[in-house]
């Protein structure tokens, strides 16, 4: 029987479409179906300056627009060789440790519910609620923040901001707890996720996966820590791996990688002092000719963008690697074989999000 | 006062079973539902329609009446229509034969809290319920969906299989009753002063276990599977159907509590029904004990509901025939045993309640202490810094 999974089903998670061919519920075959949400962002970098770019960035991945901000003017900053005040620098950082764990709870909370699971929905959704509000404050958007600028940053910190995050992130831990009471020992919980779509590192590596995916089957590849930019270099962190490469394995990484963030922002909102947010930047951006590939550890795996610049004051090529998308490509191979109920776990697994997927 | 014979007050309960519970089921139950996982899940649930939202059922009612019925195009007609009756009929006719409580006065008259006590009762009341399987099958088959259809090949399967453990857990219960009458199950309870969930203990786990799924409810909600069929067998219906399906669920709910109540918590009877010491306890009616213990069933099916993951199909399966059924097989010959250890009298069902309430606390214990070692090895695996190791 062919079954079309999607655009509109409510766990593909947007507008991913799949084409199943099933035997009973046993999927034979999965074929996804890009392009519903697509909008030519690349295209759309080459007809506005360079600044103008970064608002398209947070239509993208849309529940981190942070680090697709910063992905985006690392790559513009290394074109012109920008050096980035120190305050910048953690700021940039505290705010994309804050978005890793919106990401991460969004996700929490979707695939608890993909598995049936509804309660964690509102538990991780209540949290996420917290960070949105300090992104609000900080930047005046919740979601497509548009908060970095090339060279730095728009604004400074409003007043208050850093001890309210601090108490935050000091209460964060025994939530992420609650979390894990209601799912990591659950019986069905592992029965649903231990051994559902094993992926090894060698495999991996040879599908380009990157993030949580690829550290979940073994890799210790994390960019923060393998190409350090910003100042993750002083930050004390663990880098979470697990062995078996399966569903379940990708959920403790991630969860354990919230308790890392939190870490590292303890740790940013420590070193925190007063300072310049942004760095000497000419009033018009015109980079020389050159191409350059920067990329950072989004919190869906490696977010890169390639720019090709031609000395106008426009990019002549801009490209993005989307993890989302790269680590969709694996999907038909993780899905074969197993049940529908278990696609749905997958694609949560997977943690794809359609406006990056499409651009 | 002649018009009132046994005859016609029998039919006044049929009626106000009919009416009364649809509207029970409406709006109590369907708001508390919501308003517990609301309460559960942090946020508030419906409060808007009515004082609390206690309106909130008569607003969702009249949205579904007024809603356009829609029969998908090459759907079944017949069958599409047949279905949500199929699931709501059997399920109102089951009420019947719950004992709500003892023979109640009401001015000059005097009559028991049920329909009507069938010496077969449970038999009858199993083979009822299962009629209300084929609407969820039939109702998927006709829809023509595919995932309408996959919910009702899920249904066919899950509901024919639990049915099994079900009614061997309600076997080991009939040893101990020595009848089928849930009246005489009731009272029989009161005479040998014990509740059957004690020696019952497994039976009644495995009892509540079938329940669950026999009822569709999370964690065993296949064969609607909202996030994976997209509410499956019902995805095709609408307006007063779907209310059908909606109000023949619920229902099915309330009689595996009530059925529950009945045959393992001592039905009406108040807690330590022979001592007179809690004689006080009867300050309470018997009627409003055995809603107050349905009740706390209920409410264990919207607590499983807002905690657990669903089940996977295949799980699910393993779990019905290669444990829940051996195990109430095996229940059945510990109880005979325990019944025929003490013959003619029921010492034997007294000791086989305190060695499965002992297991039940070892097991308890042990699995909290495994919960904890787990934990504790999964935050040492990866350093968590110092500060927030606690």
């Amino acid at each position: 029987m062919e079954l079309n999974f999607g655009p509109q089903h409510p766990s593909t998670h947007g507008v991913l479409r799949l084409v199943l061919k099933v035997d009973g519920e046993k999927i034979l075959e999965a074929k996804p179906d890009v392009g519903y949400l697509h909008r030519g962002t690349e295209k759309l970098f080459e007809t506005e300056t360079y600044p103008m770019g970064i608002p398209h960035t947070d239509r993208m991945d849309y529940v981190a627009a942070a680090t697709n901000n910063h992905a985006y003017c690392l790559t513009i900053e290394k074109l012109l060789g920008l050096e980035i005040p120190r305050r910048a620098q953690l700021i940039r950082v505290i705010l994309d440790e804050l978005q890793r764990l919106s990401s991460h709870l969004v996700w929490l909370g979707t695939s608890g519910i993909d598995l049936g699971a509804v309660t964690p929905f509102w538990y991780a959704f209540r949290e996420r609620e917290q960070i949105l509000d300090f992104f609000e404050e900080y930047c005046g958007a919740r979601l497509t923040l548009n908060c970095m600028r090339i060279g730095g940053l728009p604004f400074d910190l409003t007043p208050g901001w850093v001890e309210r995050l601090a108490e935050f992130v000091d209460d964060l831990p025994a939530r992420i707890d609650d979390y894990e009471q209601l799912l990591t020992d659950n019986r069905i919980w592992k029965n649903r996720t231990v051994g559902i779509g094993v992926i090894s590192a060698q495999e991996c590596v040879e599908w380009g996966l990157t993030g949580p995916v690829l550290r979940g089957s073994g890799v210790e590849w994390d960019l923060r820590r393998a190409q350090p930019y910003e100042c993750y270099e002083e930050l004390d962190f663990a880098i979470p791996t697990r062995t078996n490469g399966d569903t379940y394995d990708r959920y403790v990484v991630r969860v354990q990688e919230m308790r890392q963030s939190v870490r590292i922002l303890k740790q940013c909102l420590a070193l925190l002092e007063p300072g310049e947010i942004r760095g000497k930047v000419p009033r018009v951006i015109k980079p020389i000719a050159e191409e350059v590939y920067a990329s950072i550890e989004s919190p869906k795996g490696e977010l890169g963008f390639y720019c090709v610049s031609n000395g106008t004051n426009r990019p002549y090529r801009m490209h993005c690697r989307p993890p989302s998308f790269i680590n969709l490509q694996v999907l038909p191979r993780l899905a074969k074989g197993h049940l529908i109920s278990d696609l749905v776990a997958l694609i949560g697994t997977i943690d794809i999000v359609l406006g990056e997927v499409d651009r | 006062m002649k018009v009132l014979t046994p005859t016609v007050l029998t039919y006044v309960k049929i009626v106000l079973l009919v009416a009364i519970v649809p509207a029970i089921v409406g709006f109590v139950i369907v708001l508390a539902e919501r308003r517990l996982m609301g309460f559960m899940q942090v946020r508030l649930g419906p409060n808007r329609v009515g004082p609390q939202g206690v309106l909130q059922g008569l607003a969702d009612l009249l949205k579904l009446v007024t809603k356009e019925d829609i029969t998908p195009a090459r759907a079944e007609r017949a069958v599409h229509f047949l279905a949500p009756v199929l699931t709501v009929v059997p399920a109102l006719t089951a009420l019947g034969l719950i004992p709500f409580g003892p023979a109640v006065r009401v001015g000059r008259i005097t009559t028991p809290l049920w329909v009507t006590d069938v010496n077969v009762g449970l038999l009858f009341l199993i083979g009822i319920t299962s009629i209300g399987v084929y609407g969820i099958i039939l109702g998927g088959w006709a829809s023509n969906n595919k995932y309408a259809l996959l919910g009702g090949l899920r249904s066919a399967a899950q509901l024919v299989s639990y049915e099994v453990p079900m009614g061997l857990a309600l076997v080991s219960v009939l040893l101990m009753s020595r009848s089928l009458s849930l009246v005489e199950i009731v009272q029989r309870q009161q005479r040998i002063h014990l509740w059957f969930v004690f020696p019952g203990l497994l039976a009644f786990f495995l009892y509540l276990v079938a329940g669950v799924a026999e009822t569709n409810r999370n964690p065993f909600d296949l064969p609607e599977a909202e996030s994976e069929l997209v509410s499956g067998f019902n995805t095709e219906y609408s307006g007063v159907k779907f209310a059908f399906f909606f109000l023949g669920e619920y229902t099915a709910m309330i009689i595996i509590s009530c059925v529950a109540t009945a045959v393992f918590f001592g039905g009406w009877l108040r807690p330590f029904p022979s001592v007179a010491k809690f004689q006080f306890l009867d300050v309470i009616p018997p009627g409003i004990w055995f809603v107050g213990k349905t009740a706390v069933f209920l409410f264990c099916y919207i607590w499983a509901r807002s905690t657990f993951p669903r089940y996977r199909f295949d799980q699910l399966m393993a779990l019905g025939w290669r444990w829940m059924i051996p195990l109430a097989l095996a229940n059945i010959v510990i109880v005979a045993a325990a019944i025929l250890s003490t013959p003619g009298r029921t010492n034997g069902l007294f000791v086989l309640a305190w060695i499965y309430g002992g297991l039940f606390v070892v097991c308890f214990a042990l699995a909290r202490l495994r919960r904890s070692l787990a934990r504790r090895d999964r935050l040492a695996s990866v350093p968590q810094g110092a500060e927030e190791s606690a």
